[in-house]
């Protein structure tokens, strides 16, 4: 596990640093080895810190989200460009957290805010209170069209 | 050439959102329609200007550096909006909304 997080980690700093000499090569290695003692000592190396087992579902979860952004941002744009009292109604809805972890929660939570026109105020254990813009990103949004697209998978 | 231009048109038009949610942010009524506004500056403006610097890096490290620089402004954007945005709630700044109550969309 540690050791896949090591490799994880030294690519990680090639490509950052692009240096390829022996003396800078050894260094990074032992900055990655010193990085791995201490989140080993400190325990925070889990499903949550790097969610291997989610990557499967996350390339058509990140081209849903972009499709989703880009329309709703050319939304709020026309909303703004035109703006009147008429062309916004914004409201608090509150709509439900389907999601049994808490990682597809927060990624919800974060895609519902990404998303211009909603933004999340507060989650409960079972809702989560939504301010939008709208009211058509509200009746999108209450679709739960979005709530299908996380990645929430259990680590067990 | 075509790049270049590409590039240009990109990071032109990024701008251009850009200006656009600010005068979003100084055309809505109240903070939390506001937080909308600045919510395209955040995404739209961010994604496309990213993306002309990197189509003038070309494929090299500072093109893998660009995108990291989104994927992070991916990630802490949202939680800092949602952050505000429950901040103001719970210190209970009222939105100027349509309905005063919440409507109740989470049993159907």
């Amino acid at each position: 596990m540690a050791f896949k997080y090591g490799v994880f980690l030294f690519m990680f700093w090639l490509l950052l640093s692009g240096h390829f000499e022996p003396l800078l090569l050894g260094l990074g290695l032992a900055s990655v080895m010193l990085t791995i003692f201490l989140t080993k000592r400190m325990y925070v190396i889990d499903h949550e810190s790097y969610p291997l087992h989610l990557s499967s579902r996350l390339p058509t979860f990140l081209v849903y989200i972009f499709r989703e952004i880009v329309s709703a941002n050319i939304d709020v744009i026309k909303r703004i460009m035109t703006f009147s009292d008429s062309s916004i109604s914004p409201r608090l809805i509150e709509i439900p957290l389907p999601q049994k972890t808490d990682l597809g929660r927060a990624i919800y939570a974060n895609a519902i805010t990404l998303t211009p026109g909603t933004v999340s105020v507060e989650l409960t254990k079972e809702t989560i209170i939504v301010h939008a813009l709208t009211k058509e990103t509200a009746d999108d949004l209450s679709t739960g069209n979005m709530a299908k697209a996380i990645p929430d998978q259990d680590i067990n | 050439m075509i790049i270049d231009i590409l590039s240009w048109l990109l990071l032109v038009s990024g701008g251009l959102v850009g200006i656009v949610g600010a005068v979003g942010i100084h055309r809505f009524p109240d903070f939390y329609s506001r937080q909308h506004a600045a919510g395209i500056t955040d995404t739209l403006c961010a994604m496309l200007i990213l993306l002309g610097l990197v189509l003038q890096a070309g494929l090299n490290l500072a093109a893998f550096k660009l995108v990291l620089i989104f994927m992070f402004l991916f990630f802490t954007s949202p939680t800092t909006s949602h952050a505000l945005a429950n901040a103001a709630r719970h210190s209970g700044l009222k939105p100027e909304v349509d309905s005063t109550t919440i409507e109740d969309r989470s049993r159907d």
